[in-house]
């Protein structure tokens, strides 16, 4: 029997910072609550470095509801990491805000149940995880309290709360067919199950893993809630809990599933298809650059998917999988920090000129979009030629080819947006001398910087590229075996 | 050595972006145009030290992601130490005849520095991936190129372009990670794929590689059916733009059939190579046909593009035929499909930039709104009348000698295919001399449109630097051609020797 908290530790260290910081800013004059702020971004080092120093080998915590692998330790590093990305957004946003400690807590709660999702090896606990994980979200949203941000929350929690059920559901079923709610325990009970409720589980389950990805047919609410939020929540909702959710996912596949005759797979494939063909053909004519970016990350879970539906087919899926992952959220986290540090800017054609104005934020805008696009030698790039080798290898080929050919149409819309980054200063601002001073004063101002947040973009397109680049010992540090 | 050459331009990219914001223009262009002449003469010193014995030289092979199956190898073999210079030479003529060029100088500067890299980087790479690195990324850069300082449809020309060979580049990746699944131990690593002909007696698994390489090495070439992105990037890119398109980028098409697809699927290759063939014929007639049709003199250009790298393809294909009374035959046709890259690149690189002096003087590409213009402008239209000679194949340039070795090579083993290509030079011949008399003969008649109140005038002393050189070049290829040979017929035996395996 094993209990010990420590191994918990970067979870622990997560949850204890935000109930902390609750009480300490209560009690923090409004100036000082950056301090909330501070705890949060030093406990999210602190699990950094635990998840880093733990013991990679496979390792079940807590008479084994909790997982400890290299697909948990991936999941540790890029959600703390991504959380620290977004505390600093947040902080640049919230900046003496009389709600900025309630910010910093619920981005913290939402994280933590990213990580347990990541690392629940227990169904029960991935129910508790889901719901930890959602209901700061619904918050998150609407933190803004006007009409748009009401609008993100308010369908965001009516489509949680459907697929939460769902999901229960579908978690009862399977602990009726396989007898046991313990991953290991439940791979042998599925096994000998009838292939019809394991199928009508497995769906129920799907539903709200899917809903926390943001995968078709789920995903109703990620174009409103990226948009209707503030940039910094955006980026958040938009990357962290999928990385949650789709661990999450991946050890359902490679656990508890592997046994099934349930045709799994397909249904992923085909799930797969769904989310990046229909997340691309909608991403192609929006004008708003959050929406675009919604739409994006749609597109996004089909390729993540891809692994998914090739477990136990290739070794190469899970470091493929869990490459993507840090790749993407360091990639789209980036494109967010453009959007942040640009908070006048809503709609494509407000980038006009921004080359010209600011060369580096330009220049990290292209090399974030052309890294979610996967362009070498960015970190995504490396990581869709591992999904890709992955899916030819699991013998899912035509899905190779579907990723590719919907590759190409996403770099439709990403280049809508480069197109008047890099172009010179609005048309009409040359018209007349007068009219033109008028327009370039516009441009101006929408085009205000905030610079935390540029420097911010700038790092994480360098670390992107980086991490592409450096990808080798990466690489090698997620192949391990998980907890069977 | 090798690794300096192609990360030279790219670090001097750099540089040139991180100079302060007051800096003049003049420093720019300067650092561009040294730049270009010191990875000249990098490339002329790997050619000093290239022994002609053939094989891989300046090879370096450092671990980069083993997990993946990827390594940093570069090196130079006779097919692509030509194309290497070839590139050194065509940025060096681009630069100098960019000197007058005001519109964002640092920027244009600094990307084509970066393209060089590419360029040379995937002519050096022995790795799929690092091909595939520098290829994805002279895409992008040209994509910029275009976009930012073309004329005036070029936001939409560029992004077709984009989108085509992006897909174009994905089929190719695709193709690579079949090649990767079929190696044991798998491996991106070219020589040892080469070496281990991975798909040898799995000949369905081989025509589905062979497939996704093909169409992604057409998009690029670009052949039938595949070449309608290019007239019109080459219509709205700048001129220094279309000279590196056609020079330079269309050769990455041919060079990765000659590098990748003929010796690592011999099979496959040898089964499919009518394809090939008819695909080169069909590009070479219709490329002229169509180029014969045009009004706009750049447009027509690029179809003879078209035209010129489908005898290329011509000859890869013709190289496949069975039998081994024509092997001297099969290696005049690889060799001369090698000869043809640099010659049209050359040739083609001066027509581009001289079609950029015609639009900078009248601003418009219509032929039909020049005449007489030989008149006013001597030394153009001899610079002009010189390079459509060449590029039709007049003996005593390179052209010539690239092209007689392909119908040569291609005769004996596809007689039929030979003989309608042989047509296409025909076609060319009538193409560029009735431009040339649209343009040159007749009264004097120069487009009124804005900007051109100024009369036609000669070539500056800046653009003759950069295009005189280029087709100085054309004649020493043209009446020396042993130097490059003895370097080429090394690699086209090695290229032979792996295909009939």
């Amino acid at each position: 029997m094993n209990e010990n908290p420590l191994d918990l530790l970067p979870e622990v260290l997560l949850g204890a910072s935000a109930v902390l910081g609750l009480l300490l800013g209560a009690w923090l004059p409004r100036r000082r609550q950056w301090l909330t702020g501070a705890l949060a971004a030093v406990a999210c080092v602190a699990g950094i470095a635990a998840a880093v120093a733990a013991a990679p080998g496979p390792m079940a915590a807590f008479d084994g509801a909790f997982a400890i692998d290299p697909v948990t330790a991936t999941a540790r590093v890029v959600i703390l990491g991504g959380t620290l990305l977004v505390l600093v957004l947040g902080r640049i946003a919230y900046r003496a805000d009389p709600r900025e400690t309630e910010f910093y807590v619920l981005l913290q709660l939402a994280a933590l149940g990213a990580l347990l999702l990541a690392g629940a090896q227990d169904l029960l606990l991935l129910a508790a995880a889901y719901l930890l994980a959602s209901v700061p979200s619904y918050t998150l949203a609407g933190f803004r309290k006007d009409g748009p941000g009401t609008e993100a929350a308010l369908k965001y929690y009516v489509v949680g709360a459907l697929l939460g059920v769902m999901m229960l559901t579908g978690i009862t079923v399977l602990f009726a067919a396989g007898r046991a709610t313990a991953y290991p325990a439940l791979a042998g009970g599925l096994a000998t199950a009838p292939t019809g409720l394991v199928a009508a589980g497995v769906v129920g389950l799907l539903a709200g893993v899917l809903f926390k990805a943001g995968g078709v047919p789920c995903h109703f609410w990620v174009p409103d809630a990226v948009q209707g939020s503030t940039p910094a929540v955006a980026a958040f909702l938009a990357t962290l809990p999928k990385i949650g959710a789709l661990a999450a996912l991946y050890r359902l596949a490679a656990v508890p599933l592997s046994a099934t005759d349930v045709p799994w797979p397909a249904l992923i494939a085909v799930l797969a298809t769904a989310s990046m063909t229909l997340g691309n053909l909608a991403a192609f004519f929006q004008t708003d650059v959050r929406r675009l970016l919604a739409y994006s990350t749609i597109s996004q879970v089909g390729y993540l998917l891809i692994p998914i539906a090739v477990t136990g087919r290739s070794d190469q899926a899970q470091p493929a999988l869990l490459y993507y992952l840090a790749g993407y959220a360091l990639t789209n986290l980036g494109a967010f920090a453009v959007v942040c540090a640009l908070p006048r800017a809503r709609a494509l054609d407000d980038y006009r000129g921004l080359l010209r104005r600011h060369p580096a934020l330009a220049l990290s805008l292209v090399v974030c979009l052309l890294g979610l696009l996967g362009t070498p030698p960015t970190a995504v790039f490396l990581g869709k030629l591992q999904v890709f080798t992955a899916a030819v290898d699991g013998g899912y080929t035509w899905l190779a080819v579907v990723a590719a050919v919907n590759t190409v149409a996403s770099l439709f819309y990403y280049l809508r947006w480069i197109q008047p980054a890099v172009a010179g200063a609005r048309a009409d601002a040359d018209a007349g001398a007068g009219a033109g001073a008028d327009a370039g004063a516009d441009a101006a101002r929408t085009l205000t910087v905030r610079r935390p947040a540029a420097l911010l973009a700038c790092a994480a397109a360098a670390a992107s590229v980086v991490l592409g680049i450096a990808g080798g010992p990466v690489l090698d540090l997620l192949g391990g075996p998980l907890v069977r | 050595m090798l690794t300096a050459l192609v990360l030279l331009p790219a670090a001097a990219a750099v540089l040139l972006l991180c100079l302060p914001r007051s800096t003049p223009r003049t420093a720019f262009r300067v650092v561009w145009v040294a730049v270009s002449a010191a990875v000249l003469a990098l490339a002329l010193a790997v050619w000093a030290g290239y022994r002609d014995a053939g094989g891989i030289q300046y090879e370096t092979h450092a671990r980069w992601i083993p997990s993946a199956g990827i390594g940093y190898h570069i090196g130079v073999d006779g097919l692509s130490l030509p194309l290497l210079a070839l590139t050194a030479v065509l940025f060096l003529a681009c630069s100098v005849h960019a000197l007058r060029g005001t519109h964002r100088v640092r920027e244009f500067a600094a990307l084509f520095l970066f393209l060089e890299t590419t360029c040379l980087g995937l002519f050096a790479a022995l790795d799929l991936i690092l091909f595939f690195v520098f290829f994805d990324l002279s895409i992008v850069a040209m994509y910029f190129i275009i976009a930012g300082w073309g004329h005036k449809g070029a936001g939409r020309a560029a992004l077709y372009f984009f989108l085509y060979t992006f897909l174009g580049s994905l089929a190719l990746l695709l193709g690579f990670i079949g090649l990767y699944l079929a190696a044991e131990p798998h491996t991106f690593d070219m020589v040892a794929l080469t070496a281990q002909n991975p798909l040898a007696g799995r000949s369905a698994y081989g025509a589905l590689v062979l497939l996704a390489l093909g169409i992604g090495l057409a998009v690029k070439t670009p052949t039938v059916p595949f070449h309608t992105w290019l007239p019109p990037a080459h219509t709205e890119a700048p001129a220094e733009g279309s000279a590196i398109l056609a020079g330079v980028l269309l050769k990455m098409g041919t060079y990765g059939f000659l590098r990748i697809a003929l010796p690592m699927l011999p099979e496959a290759w040898r089964s499919y190579a009518l394809v090939f063939v008819v695909v080169g014929v069909v590009s070479v007639l219709h490329g002229a046909l169509v180029a014969l049709a045009q009004t706009e003199f750049k447009r027509m250009i690029a179809y003879t593009s078209v035209n010129h790298m489908g005898y290329i393809v011509l000859a890869i294909g013709a190289a496949a035929a069975a039998g081994g009374s024509t092997g001297d035959a099969r290696r005049l046709a690889v060799t001369g499909a090698t000869y043809q890259m640099v010659s049209h690149g050359l040739l083609t690189g001066a027509l581009f930039l001289l079609a950029g002096v015609l639009y900078e003087r009248g601003r418009t590409y219509d032929m039909g709104a020049y005449s007489g213009v030989a008149a006013t402008a001597p030394v153009f239209a001899a610079l002009t009348g010189v390079a459509a000679f060449a590029s039709l194949g007049l003996p005593g340039f390179s052209g010539f000698i690239a092209e007689f070795q392909i119908l040569t090579g291609s005769l004996g083993p596809r007689p039929v295919a030979t003989g309608l290509a042989v047509l296409g030079i025909l076609l060319t011949a009538a193409l560029f001399l009735r431009a040339l008399q649209r343009i040159f003969l007749g009264p004097l008649r120069l487009p009124e449109a804005p900007g051109t109140a100024r009369p036609f005038a000669d070539i500056r002393a800046h653009e003759g630097v950069a295009i005189v050189p280029l087709l100085a070049l054309a004649v020493v290829l043209g009446l020396a051609p042993r130097f490059v040979l003895d370097v080429i017929e090394p690699a086209s035996r090695d290229v032979l020797e792996l295909l009939a395996r």
